[in-house]
């Protein structure tokens, strides 16, 4: 760094517009100035040696005693230890959720129920910042996503949906919503707090009970939250937590005492929760895996382009089912976006989720950092071209630097296979009609995004695309009042909106 | 701005031909709600301890220290001048400010102050600052007299009038007049980013000044709100980002108005660390027009050195 110990004048007086040759034209993203580190404080968080199951408004130990590690993917260090839920503690959670819904919150009116959800969100907000520092621990995402995305999601997922409890018969004019029953909920390790919400808000508001399951490696939010619906006064049994694996999910999902059926996560476990689900007459909405197209025209204001593409594909480590994982560019001007991607990248900082500059941080465990490793593989052997942030990563933890893949063709597995992870394919194409036929072309349907300055065309790709959500402009965006789900394999029901409380309400 | 969609006027020093490169930056279009939403994200960088203390010391080495009143004395230059040489007591280590920033008739009492081959540069605004309506012959003349007077930097402004009738060949004939009257001396080009309405036209402004010669583009006056701002200010380095990439070469950049803070200086520099990188990390390519902003600088680098805040009696005025 120059300081003006000889003052800029000499270098100025040299200097002048000196035109560079095209082989000397790089941006350097160096040391010059280095941002010291700047970690968010959790000494002040104690856990408990063991998590217990929350039931009938309880923290009580399995009937089996089995317990598992929940490790923090960043470190590898084990936090602490998670009740396996089996057989019999599914049965009591279902038979508490039966119970609350039959003896309280079945018959209690909106205007109450509404109360006790405002509490809530209060709570959350109240306790935002531990809840995000556990959450970056338990999962591994940055702390300036938990704390400026995940937290405040959750507490407007509550408070939107307070606001309805008591508004339900406007929401459905000239019909009588009525509460479903017991809902069975399975919610995935990505946002754990905040699918939470988006299954938990609704269900309560609508005058259901719950019983829910967070995904193995990340249980411990879900169990604050219990905390909370303690402290909120909430009736016993209204919400009960299961933790555990895949088989505390199938329990949960084939037992009889469930009225409906809510599940966010992979395509292949959401086939196979229809397989059992099918012929048991209850409702199912299934939130699945996504292969999204983010779309480039050349008439695209370039640089914020490249900021969304940045966001969709390496916000919480690709760990997102809506992520932009495929990239379309028109071929004009696919050199400078591919250029532009290129630095950016370089200026992604990946590291210790607990800093508070950490951009990209943990893959959030092992199989899927192998999952994400192979495919990358199985890309370049195919041909594609790999271009990796050159940031040193950790020795320990779970890492995988953000990627993009070049000379990616519709037919690489890269282009076709969610790959849940940091990674993004780049292909190309020459007018609006193919753009739309190679964002089509995939077994998925959950999102998609167009950067376009011509606001007819946004509107004429946004009714022609097949994808439950279509940014135009900016991407991943959320917000309780709009209504998020996929087509095809990407499942079906909406969350969030009036379609999402439609979810949870029998209309007499 | 029209030219957008036509080819621009200057287009022999851009090499282009007839055919519209979409990949150009010279018709880059800007979509507000992107751009700011990453120009808050520089605001949410955690700049502690080190890297603080050199952020800041950076930023007093890359002050234009500028008064610009209608009392303006040379009594009032002269006591800029000697804080900009020496901001701070020895002990704190705080490097001189790159500039002084005054109007052209204070030029030569600074230049007196500062002696010659000041390592402290005498910057004169010009072209009939701020508002530049005034007659071509006597905003050119600013420029020559300042020169000759001793500025090695002159901050013009444009004529706005130009830029918003879409008049970009009257806007580049006359930046590159006032280059051409410069001399050795460099040259800023404020474009008064309040008035030019929506970031395309900021956006497009840039690159003609940048076409014509300039070697700095400012945002502001400070006569004007709103002054500089994060996102216009991110607006004007990605455009010196691709005219770096399309000719080779580097253009400065210089935030002038509204920068009072610490906290706001750091955030600039987290901008250009994250968009354009190392090499514009100088005073030579990056400048803050400020005049409050260097008491709050060494405010906070005393507090980074003994913990405690010192009020603003301890620090000295300009």
């Amino acid at each position: 760094m120059k300081t003006t110990k000889n003052g800029p004048k000499a270098a100025l007086r040299e200097g002048g517009r000196k035109a560079l040759p095209a082989k000397d034209r790089h941006l350097r993203f160096g040391g010059a100035w280095d941002y010291a580190p700047a970690p968010e404080g959790s000494g002040h968080l104690k856990l408990e040696p063991r998590q217990q199951l929350f039931i009938g408004g309880e923290f009580r130990p399995p009937a089996g005693g089995v317990y598992f590690d929940s490790v923090n993917p960043a470190t590898e260090e084990t936090l602490t230890q998670i009740a396996q839920a089996g057989g019999a503690d599914v049965d009591a959670a279902v038979g508490a959720a039966r119970k609350a819904y039959d003896s309280v919150w079945g018959g209690l009116p909106g205007r109450e129920r509404g109360k006790y959800l405002y509490r809530i969100a209060r709570l959350i907000q109240e306790q935002a910042r531990d809840l995000a520092i556990l959450e970056t621990m338990d999962g591994g995402k940055p702390i300036k996503e938990t704390r400026d995305i995940d937290l405040p999601l959750v507490a407007a997922h509550f408070f939107h949906h307070a606001g309805w409890a008591d508004k339900l018969p406007y929401a459905f004019p000239g019909r009588t919503p009525r509460p479903v029953g017991v809902a069975g909920q399975i919610i995935p390790w990505n946002f754990p707090l905040l699918m939470a919400a988006w299954k938990i808000a609704p269900a309560l508001a609508c005058g259901n009970t719950v019983v829910i399951k967070p995904a193995e490696t990340t249980s411990i939010t879900l169990l604050r939250l219990a905390e909370i619906f303690r402290q909120a006064g909430l009736p016993p049994g209204v919400v009960n937590v299961v933790t555990g694996g895949p088989e505390t999910g199938a329990a949960l999902a084939r037992h009889p005492g469930i009225d409906k059926l809510a599940f966010t996560g992979s395509t292949e476990v959401g086939k196979r929760l229809a397989e059992l689900n099918a012929g048991t007459g209850r409702r199912l909405t299934l939130e699945l895996g996504g292969k999204a197209a983010n779309i480039i025209f050349e008439d695209a204001a370039l640089d914020q382009a490249i900021e969304g593409v940045i966001a969709g594909i390496y916000f919480n480590q690709g760990h997102v089912c809506c992520a932009g994982s495929r990239l379309l560019v028109q071929e004009s001007i696919y050199p400078a976006v591919v250029r532009k991607l290129r630095d950016r990248l370089r200026t992604l900082r990946v590291g210790p989720p607990l800093d508070k500059n950490t951009d990209v941080g943990a893959i959030n465990n092992r199989p899927q950092l192998e999952k994400i490793t192979e495919l990358v593989a199985c890309g370049v052997a195919e041909g594609a071209v790999l271009e990796q942030s050159a940031c040193a990563l950790p020795r320990r933890g779970y890492w995988f630097p953000p990627t993009f893949l070049t000379g990616v063709t519709p037919s690489h597995r890269v282009a076709r296979e969610e790959i849940f992870g940091p990674v993004l394919a780049i292909l190309t194409f020459r007018t609006p009609e193919e753009a739309i036929e190679k964002a089509n072309n995939t077994a998925y349907g959950l999102s998609a995004g167009v950067w376009t300055t011509k606001g007819s065309r946004s509107f004429q790709l946004a009714s022609r695309l097949r994808a439950g959500v279509v940014w135009a402009n900016t991407f991943n965006k959320f917000d309780p009042a709009s209504p998020f789900g996929g087509y095809k394999e990407s499942g079906f029901g909406r969350e969030g909106g009036l379609q999402g409380l439609a979810s949870y309400v029998s209309l007499g | 701005m029209r030219a957008t969609t036509s080819q621009p006027p200057n287009s022999a020093r851009s090499g282009a031909g007839a055919i519209i490169d979409p990949a150009s930056g010279a018709h880059a279009r800007v979509d507000s709600v992107m751009l700011e939403e990453r120009a808050a994200s520089f605001t949410r960088r955690s700049i502690k301890t080190s890297a603080k203390l050199a952020g800041l010391k950076l930023s007093v080495a890359m002050m234009d220290l500028t008064t610009l009143e209608g009392s303006d004395t040379p009594g009032k230059v002269a006591s800029l001048c000697r804080k900009a040489v020496r901001p701070a007591a020895p002990g704190l280590a705080v490097p001189a400010c790159a500039a002084v920033c005054v109007y052209p008739s204070m030029v030569r009492y600074a230049r007196r102050f500062l002696g010659d081959g000041s390592a402290v540069h005498i910057a004169s605004v010009a072209t009939g600052f701020p508002s530049g309506q005034y007659p071509w012959r006597t905003r050119l003349e600013e420029v020559r007299r300042a020169h000759g007077d001793g500025a090695d930097e002159i901050d013009m402004v444009i004529n706005r009038a130009a830029c918003l009738t879409g008049d970009e060949s009257r806007l580049a004939d006359e930046i590159a007049a006032v280059k051409a009257a410069c001399g050795a001396a460099h040259l800023k080009v404020i474009l008064e980013t309040g008035e030019l309405g929506t970031y395309d036209v900021v956006r497009r402004a840039s690159w003609v000044a940048m076409e014509a010669g300039a070697d700095f583009i400012k945002t502001s006056t400070g006569k004007i709100q709103p002054a500089a701002t994060i996102p216009v200010t991110l607006v004007m380095l990605e455009a010196i980002r691709d005219f770096f990439f399309e000719t080779g070469i580097r253009i400065g950049m210089k935030p002038a108005g509204g920068i009072r803070t610490s906290k706001q200086a750091l955030a600039y520099l987290v901008m250009v660390k994250e968009t354009l990188g190392d090499d514009w990390l100088t005073p030579d390519l990056f400048r803050f027009g400020a005049s409050g902003l260097l008491n709050d600088v060494l405010m906070q680098i005393t507090r980074l050195g003994d913990g405690r805040y010192q009020g603003p009696d301890y620090f000295s005025a300009a």
